[in-house]
Formats: structure tokens, C-alpha cells, sequence
């Protein structure tokens, strides 16, 4: 049990959940206010749109390419939330749904032409936001009520005859994580997508189609994409053509932090998940900690690369 | 020396209950200023002003305390985190200059039901539970007309010079501009250029439009711009126009230097960065328990040819003009808004 323990193997799938853990009591001793329902709430409530975001980059990294269009497309899906799904459902949806299958068509142009995925969705990046703006040229809309009223809703469930009422963040991020990891770490396809990543001379000699695999996997991000962008207008309930600017660095970051690799299909969900929260809250504690907004970007910077360093140590053992 | 001190503290607390209950009840209030940028002069300047009034509420015992925050980079989502990371630490009330009109309405809504009294000024905050102290720049456009009309009653051929194109601040001037060009039909708005707020593109800019157009009488601007207009104006070897100045340093003192060699006569208008110290006693005047009303307008801070001086004095090299408010100010500018 011990050895086991120690173990390389499970410290590295243990690093995020511990790094979560310490940085949550770290935010509970500076600030006792935050351990509270309400208080959770709100700070993990930003976490529900960047954990999709980073599980959207997760899939573009699991086929070992990298998306840097992740925070101009959330921003368009707002977007498009905001004024075309609230005026004219079907519409709406029709556009959401172009949306993955520009991202479906992406993975195919990259694959098929064998062009370098960070060039091609740099310059998508200004295409999204270009569309955006011409959708909603001055921030504002409205999110539908709907959307706003998932992003409110109060989960309660009886438990040994208690009424349990977890935060709306905490069960949407173990909602999100449970069903990725069945797709992604458990189904027979799945390990395909990720061995695709790995290893895809192997996969492709099986008899696997390349394409349709970068395409599926481009398509899961578009969708997590566009869920990303609808959740967060149901919590600023407008958008704004920029309102997700910052999340292509955050979702990368969160997927690297939650034990994901950038080559090899190496990744994990959960972790994933876990990463886009450690991140947010890295940022609140920040702010509890009064570190001047100078040096605010360069501390989160900070504990990114000590998680980062634990990780290195831990491989450095097991490669030892 | 203990004595001494004990005195003073003595008489600091007479001198509070002696001034009356007004005070009182906001000392133990914590107020803070959620800002979303801080990249340039006025900003700065803002902050600057913050501070030193704050500091010195905090020193009288008028607020507990009041410290400025401000994200990173101009980023909504940043600011909504750093809104509700706000309403967990506390806060009575929060000051806020936004990101974005609409898109932070979702965390300011969060603070009002957490009863925390909501202030937003400069960039306003449409969310209805919150005060606003908005800057009417659609006046700010049309009074350098207004101006001009009695500067010039015949008229002439007018320059316009705009701010960042797509910016909502940009659109409002322009629009008082035109409709004052409207009110004022003897004036004719014979170009527009884009010159970013900056005197360095302005000039450019300027340089640029200058060999296509007829003599120009008046330049109208949006600030920060008058300087690199003159210096386009200067090299290009045409007379010097009438132009309208914002309050920047470096045209208050190209002002200066032409008033004294010739006469030249204009004057300057922008908003003064102190409007944040201006947010901050209404939001301890509605902690106070005053009815405030929800939308209020800053005034401006206009520089005419007889009070130049004195302004150039007060402001710093590379800087805007500026002036803190005072609780006084705040009254008198709730009242007006009644």
C-alpha cells in the first residue's frame, strides 16, 4: 500500500487533486468567508465555462494538436447566444451548429493538407472574433432565460436522510468530468481517439480513418466549445465580442495542469476539470492575498510552474 | 508623549461627535474600487486620485477602508471574478469602472443581493440595481460647437478629428459633434479622421487628410489629439486654426506658448480622471443612508483662456488635467441630478 502510494504512477494522477487541495485551504485560512455554500459558489461559479473550454482543448490535444482559437470562438458562441438564439431560436441553433462544423472542417483542412494546427487556428482566432463583432458590434443582448436559469439552477439530493446541497459549480464540473472520462477513458472508441495521439501510424495501419478521427475530435471541441460559450452568458446574462479573449492560455494551462500532455494522447478529464479550477481559484486567492494586479498574472504564473515542477520531479523519479 | 497622544485621541473623537451624526455612520464601511485598466494617463491619474482621497477618508475616520482594484488585463471575465472575490472579502459598497456595459451585469447583480450598494462611473454598468455616474460625451461633442459658434458667427470649413474606431466613446462625441454642426449650420465638417486619442497618429492623420482640403477654420477633437493637429497644421505650412484642446499637458502647453507670442485663443474640455473620487462619496453618501438617484452626469472639467494657467500648473508633465472631488461635490452633484 505504501509502495504504492509512492508510487510514481499515482503521485502524478494525484498532483492535481492535492494542488486543488492545499490551494482551497490556502483561500480557507485567508479568507473564512469563502467556506461557505455562497461562497463557493461564487468563486467556482467562473469555472464552469473555462473547465469546458479546457476539456474543449483537451480533445485538440489528445490528437496532438493545439487550438489557439478556443477563447476568440467561446466569445463568438456568447455571442451568438446572446443575440441570434434569444431573437430567433432555430436560427441560433442552426448557427451554433455551423460552428461545429467549421471546427468538424478544421480538423479535416488539418489533417488533409498536413498543415501545422497552431498557424491555421491562429488565424481562425481572427476570424471568430471578426464574426463576433459583426454579430454584436457594442457588448450587450441578452442570454435567453433558459440558459440563465441551468446556470441558477440549485441542485438538492437526500443523502443518509440529509438534504445535500452541493454547489452548482462543484456538481457541474463532476457532471462534466464524469461524462468525458466514460467517452473519452472507457469506451472502446475512446481509446481510439487517444491512440491516435499516441501512436497514429499504429492506429491508422488498423484500419482507422485519420480523418474521421481529427474530425471527430475538432467536432467535441466546437461542441464543448459552443457549451462553453453558452454558460458563460448565463452567468454575465451579455456578452461582448472579447468576453473570452484570455481563455485560449487558461484552457491550454488548465489541460497541461490537470496531468495532460501536449504529444502523445496523454490526457485526463478529471484532471482536466480540476485544472480549470485550480486556475480560477489560483486567481481569487490572489486577490484575498491584496498581491498588487502588477504582479497578480505573474504570480498565477508562479504556482503554474511550481505544480509544473512537482510533475517534472515525479517523472524524473519514475524515469530513474 | 503617551499623553499627548491620548489627547489628541481625545479630541479627535470630540471633534468627530461634534460634526455630527452624518459621519459616524459610515466609519466602520469598507468601500472598494474594482477598475479594469490601467494602461494609460488618465487611468493612472485616476488611480493616483483615488488614493490620496481615500487615504485621507480613511485617515478622518470617514470609511474604515478603501482600497483600488484592478485586473490584470481589460478583461470581463477577469473583472466578474474579481467582482465576486469583492462580495466574499465584505465590502459595503463597490466602486466600479467596466469592462463592458452589459457583459458584467451577471456579477454586479450578485453584489446587489448580497446587499453591497454598486457604483459604477466612466464605464457604466447598465444593470438596474446599480448607481451610474455616466459621462454625457454626446454634450462633450456638441459644446466645442456651441463654442466655436460664438468664437466664430460667420462660420467656416471645420476638421474633425476622431477617437478608435468601434469604440462606443468614439461614436457618442462624433454624434454631438454632428448634431452641434447641425444646430450650428454655418459651420461645414469638411473631413474626419480617425487619430486613436494619441497625438503621434493624430498628426498623421492630419498630415494625411491636410492637402485635400479647402482652409480650415476650426479643428474639433476628442482629446489627446489638439497637440499632433497643431504640429500637422505647422508642417504643412497653413495657418494655425482654432482648435479645441483635452485637457492634456502637452496641449495645454502648446496653448500656452502661442497665447504668449500671439494672442491664440481656445479652450480645452475632457472629463477630469478624479470622477473615481467623485464615485466614492456618492457611494458613502448612499451608505450614509442619502437618497441618491440611480443616474447621475459628471460635470466636466472645462479650461478657458483666463484660467489656464492655473490649470497647466496643477498638472503633471506627460499627464490630464484633474481635480478631486469632495463630499461637497458629490452633494451638490446629487442634487442637480434630483
Amino acid at each position: 500500500m505504501k509502495n504504492y502510494l509512492l508510487s510514481p504512477k499515482f503521485m502524478r494522477s494525484a498532483l492535481p487533486g492535492v494542488s486543488l487541495a492545499i490551494l482551497l485551504m490556502a483561500i480557507f485560512y485567508t479568507q473564512p468567508r469563502a467556506m461557505s455554500y455562497f461562497g463557493l459558489n461564487l468563486m467556482l461559479q467562473y469555472t464552469v465555462p473555462i473547465a469546458l473550454a479546457t476539456i474543449a482543448q483537451m480533445f485538440i490535444l489528445t490528437v496532438n494538436d493545439l487550438d489557439l482559437s478556443i477563447g476568440p470562438f467561446v466569445g463568438l458562441t456568447a455571442c451568438i447566444g446572446a443575440t441570434l438564439l434569444q431573437t430567433d431560436p432555430v436560427f441560433g441553433v442552426m448557427a451554433l451548429l455551423a460552428c461545429i462544423a467549421a471546427y468538424a472542417g478544421l480538423g479535416a483542412l488539418i489533417h488533409w493538407r498536413n498543415l501545422p494546427s497552431i498557424v491555421v487556428t491562429l488565424g481562425m482566432s481572427f476570424v471568430w472574433l471578426g464574426i463576433a463583432v459583426l454579430i454584436l458590434p457594442t457588448p450587450g443582448g441578452t442570454a435567453p432565460a433558459w440558459i440563465k436559469a441551468i446556470m441558477g439552477f440549485k441542485v438538492t439530493f437526500q443523502l443518509f436522510g440529509y438534504n445535500v446541497v452541493p454547489p452548482f459549480p462543484v456538481f457541474a464540473a463532476a457532471i462534466i468530468a464524469i461524462v468525458v472520462h466514460l467517452g473519452l477513458m472507457r469506451s472502446s472508441y475512446g481509446v481510439v481517439l487517444r491512440g491516435a495521439g499516441g501512436n497514429p501510424r499504429a492506429i491508422s495501419r488498423a484500419g482507422w480513418s485519420m480523418l474521421k478521427i481529427k474530425m471527430t475530435m475538432f467536432a467535441l471541441a466546437g461542441l464543448f466549445g459552443v457549451l462553453a460559450g453558452l454558460s458563460l452568458i448565463g452567468l454575465t446574462s451579455a456578452a461582448d465580442a472579447h468576453i473570452a479573449d484570455r481563455y485560449t492560455l487558461y484552457s491550454i494551462a488548465g489541460v497541461i495542469l490537470g496531468g495532460g500532455e501536449f504529444v502523445g494522447g496523454r490526457v485526463s478529464p478529471a484532471g482536466a476539470v480540476i485544472g480549470a479550477m485550480t486556475l480560477t481559484l489560483a486567481g481569487s486567492f490572489l486577490i484575498f492575498l491584496r498581491i498588487s494586479p502588477d504582479w497578480q498574472v505573474g504570480a498565477q504564473g508562479g504556482i503554474l510552474i511550481l505544480v509544473l515542477a512537482l510533475r517534472a520531479l515525479i517523472n524524473w523519479r519514475e524515469a530513474r | 508623549m503617551m499623553f499627548k497622544k491620548t489627547l489628541i485621541a481625545a479630541a479627535a473623537v470630540g471633534l468627530t461627535l461634534a460634526s455630527g451624526a452624518a459621519q459616524a455612520d459610515t466609519s466602520g464601511k469598507k468601500i472598494a474600487l474594482s477598475n479594469n485598466y490601467a494602461g494609460n494617463s488618465w487611468r493612472q491619474a485616476m488611480l493616483k486620485s483615488w488614493d490620496k482621497v481615500t487615504s485621507k477618508a480613511v485617515a478622518d475616520g470617514i470609511v474604515a477602508e478603501a482600497p483600488a482594484f484592478t485586473t490584470a488585463e481589460n478583461q470581463v471575465t477577469e473583472q466578474a471574478a474579481q467582482i465576486q472575490n469583492l462580495i466574499l472579502q465584505g465590502y459595503d459598497a463597490i466602486v466600479i469602472n467596466a469592462a463592458s456595459p452589459d457583459a458584467l451585469n451577471g456579477a454586479v447583480k450578485q453584489a446587489c443581493d448580497a446587499g453591497i450598494v454598486v457604483v459604477s462611473f466612466d464605464g457604466v454598468v447598465t444593470e438596474p440595481c446599480a448607481w451610474r455616474i455616466a459621462v454625457d460625451f454626446k454634450t462633450m461633442g456638441s459644446i466645442q460647437l456651441d463654442y466655436l459658434a460664438k468664437r466664430m458667427p460667420k462660420g467656416g470649413n471645420v476638421l474633425e478629428i476622431r477617437g478608435l474606431a468601434g469604440v462606443f466613446v468614439d461614436d457618442e462625441i462624433s454624434a454631438g459633434i454632428h448634431a452641434g454642426a447641425k444646430k450650428h449650420s454655418q459651420f461645414k465638417i469638411v473631413g474626419s479622421v480617425h487619430g486613436n486619442w494619441a497625438q503621434d497618429v493624430s498628426q498623421k492623420a492630419v498630415a494625411g487628410i491636410l492637402p485635400s482640403l479647402p482652409e480650415v477654420k476650426a479643428v474639433v477633437t476628442q482629446g489627446g489629439d489638439g497637440y499632433g493637429a497643431a504640429q500637422a497644421f505647422k508642417a504643412a505650412g497653413r495657418p494655425t486654426p482654432l482648435i479645441i484642446m483635452g485637457n492634456r499637458h502637452d496641449e495645454l502647453t502648446w496653448w500656452k506658448e502661442q497665447k504668449d507670442a500671439n494672442g491664440y485663443e481656445t479652450m480645452s474640455v475632457s472629463i477630469a480622471p478624479g470622477v473615481g473620487t467623485l464615485a466614492f462619496w456618492v457611494a458613502q453618501q448612499i451608505l450614509d443612508g442619502a437618497e441618491v438617484p440611480k443616474d447621475m452626469v459628471v460635470p466636466f472639467l472645462q479650461i478657458d483662456q483666463d484660467n489656464l494657467e492655473q490649470n497647466l500648473a496643477n498638472t503633471e508633465a506627460g499627464g490630464v488635467a484633474n481635480v478631486e472631488y469632495s463630499l461637497d461635490d458629490a452633494k451638490a452633484t446629487i442634487a442637480a441630478s434630483k
